[in-house]
């Protein structure tokens, strides 16, 4: 199963586990899956997040908080090589995969994201029926034939078939909102990521629809490793196990930083942070 | 004046119209009128050279689009005008263009947009930009003493290596001059292929970020990428630019009549002389009176309608497509 395959380098002929199995988990929680080392991340010259060092948990909602700019999406779009395609971002320090660095040479990003999927801030499904969106991710990762089992097990994990089975030949682009962030979690989960990374995945949603998504992070646990950025401090609380606080600090030289002030358990974060700059942005003193 | 005297300053009601309406008001005519004026344009050029060409359909009829012979000064009997087979070379010499110049097109648009180191793309867009500011009797006369003579082994070699398969081969007759419905079609690839160029690259830089960012995030390739973001998003509008230069390509005059050979002929043979409706026009036009001038003004109404008829079966290709791809919005 690919969840024990560590190898980033070659392209397998079939990535995607068979359909009724899952990704075991229970076992294996609180082993943590990725690790940050001393990563920063830099935009050309200039260093957005410095020296970030923390755990991702296996089968755990780990959430990052914090204001503004302080570079939340920064280090999650590190986390699965989705800065590459930026001109001039590079990233320093391991980010680690199964003890495997994400940025050594021999690694195809490819592979990566394959493993490492990503939901954004803005629903992006492709201008194509709700079907296909669905449908690619599978055809490029391999699977041929008759993906209509695939298709529907996705879209049921993503608590989105009910509301779409009898109309998946109609554009994507004709659903709500939410039903469109909902297929594209599907659209992430039916490629059978390990870890998923959310952006702010509810920020464009009404509470209702919000309330599904996290109803839904909390389903996927049971077969995958969630990482959310959000900015919303009730739902760090409610969805994670984890929780990061990160802030933007002024150097030296004026120049704002990304750091990341206080990790732990979310839990103790939000009644007992050891931060006074976590105490003051959870209670709302922040700057 | 005092100040108790002054009335309320009156409330809009909702059903009043703001000043801002006016300007709606002016946009929405002038659009309208532009619009109009585009239509009634088309309409005079249709409407005139109908009239001017009537001497010549009325002599004809129907057999002025399907006869291919062309004989304005005929030993014996009538002239005989018939547009089949320029409207033939103008559909081959047209075809090979496209052939040859979408995927190129196509190919470096995806590399400007997609592939191309950010230094190099302004460059090489400037010099794809000067290929289409390249005067087009320049294009005929490098084709005619450059491109022509220079092809004639080429062809020669096609000629043994394929001529002898059965139907394929008819395709690669006998060889001549050198000037024949290849060449035409191989020049106005060049020349087309700029400005199919910079309309793509235009619409795929119109791809959504995100869009491209979501195939990404799936693992997809490069290559993937593309095929499943930026292509559905930008087929009508590469469509449209494919249609942009076959309209360029059909109504290519000059480089083709120094080119193309200069015969009336239909044959499967693409290394044979042929014409195009355009280069009969420019060849013929001053030696022509009465209702040969006639017929010759009704080989462009013949090229205009195929032009709009193409451009309509386009629009409904594009839409049949995106139906398809994009899933029905309704
Ligand atoms: N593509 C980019 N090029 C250059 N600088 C960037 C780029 N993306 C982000 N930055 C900079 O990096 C810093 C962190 O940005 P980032 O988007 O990671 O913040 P964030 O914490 O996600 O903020 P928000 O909560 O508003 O989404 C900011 O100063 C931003 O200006
Ligand atoms: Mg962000």
């Amino acid at each position: 199963m690919a969840s024990n395959d560590t190898n980033l380098t070659t392209r397998p002929s079939v990535a995607v586990h068979a359909p009724g199995t899952t990704v075991s988990g229970a076992d294996s929680a609180n082993a943590s899956v990725m690790q940050l080392r001393d990563v920063s991340v830099y935009y050309g010259s200039y260093e957005a997040v410095r020296g970030t060092t923390m755990p991702i948990q296996q089968n755990q909602v780990t959430a990052m908080i914090g204001p503004s700019g302080c570079g939340k999406s920064t280090v999650l779009r590190a986390l699965n090589r989705m800065n590459d395609p930026i001109p001039g971002a590079r990233v320093s320090g391991d980010v680690l995969f199964h003890g495997q660095d994400l940025y050594a040479k021999d690694v195809d990003p490819i592979q990566v994201r394959r493993r490492i999927g990503m939901v954004f801030q803005k629903p992006n499904p492709f201008p194509k029926s709700i079907y296909d969106n669905v449908a690619y991710g599978l055809r490029i990762n391999g699977i041929k034939g008759r993906l209509d089992d695939h298709v529907e097990e996705a879209l049921t994990k993503a608590a989105l078939w009910d509301e779409v089975k009898d109309k998946l030949r109609k554009s994507a682009l004709a659903l709500s909102g939410g039903q469109q962030q909902r297929l594209c979690i599907a659209r992430t989960i039916a490629v059978k990521p390990e870890v998923i990374l959310m952006d702010e995945p509810c920020s464009a949603l009404d509470p209702i629809a919000t309330a599904k998504i996290e109803d839904l992070i909390f389903e996927l646990t049971n077969d995958y490793t969630i990482v959310i950025v959000t900015h919303n401090m009730q739902q760090a609380a409610r969805v994670s196990h984890y929780t990061a606080f990160f802030t933007a600090e002024v150097d030296e030289a004026q120049e704002r930083h990304g750091r990341l002030v206080e990790f732990s358990q979310t839990g103790k974060l939000f009644t007992n942070p050891a931060d006074k700059r976590t105490e003051d942005y959870i209670t709302g003193r922040f700057g | 004046m005092t100040l108790t005297n002054n009335p309320p300053a009156a409330k809009p009601t909702l059903t009043q119209r703001g000043s801002s309406a006016l300007g709606d008001r002016v946009f929405s005519w002038w659009t309208l009128g532009t619009g109009l004026l585009v239509l009634a344009i088309l309409g005079l050029i249709l409407i005139t050279t109908v009239r001017e060409a009537w001497p010549a359909f009325d002599a004809m009829g129907l057999r002025f689009i399907t006869e291919r012979v062309w004989d304005p000064n005929p030993a014996t009997g009538d002239a005989i005008f018939g547009a089949l087979s320029f409207a033939y070379g103008t559909a081959v010499s047209s075809l090979i263009a496209l052939l040859f110049a979408v995927p190129v097109s196509v190919g470096i648009a995806l590399f400007l947009t997609e592939l191309a180191p950010r230094r190099l793309r302004g460059p090489a867009v400037t010099v794809i930009d000067l290929l289409a500011a390249v005067p087009s009797v320049v294009f005929g006369l490098w084709g005619i003493l450059v491109v022509a003579p220079a092809l004639v082994p080429i062809y020669q070699w096609m000629h043994d290596v394929f001529g002898g398969i059965p139907l394929l081969g008819r395709l690669f007759g006998p060889v001549g001059s050198g000037r024949n419905f290849m060449t035409a079609g191989l020049i106005l690839a060049i020349m087309v292929t700029p400005i199919i160029t910079s309309i793509t690259r235009e619409v795929f830089s119109t791809v959504p970020r995100a869009d491209k960012d979501a195939a990404l995030a799936l693992g997809a390739t490069r290559w993937e990428m593309i095929r499943g973001a930026v292509f559905p998003h930008s087929f009508g509008g590469v469509v449209g630019a494919v249609m942009l230069g076959l309209g360029r390509a059909m109504g290519e005059t000059i480089a083709v009549a120094l080119v193309i050979g200069g015969a009336t002929n239909i044959t499967a043979n693409l290394f044979a002389p042929g014409n195009s409706m355009a280069a009969v026009i420019v060849q013929q036009f001053g030696e022509s009176t009465g209702t040969f001038t006639a017929a010759l003004i009704g080989l462009g109404v013949v090229l205009f309608a195929m032009t709009v008829l193409i451009n309509v079966l386009a629009q409904v290709v594009v839409r049949r497509a995106e139906a398809r791809m994009k899933g029905s919005v309704a």
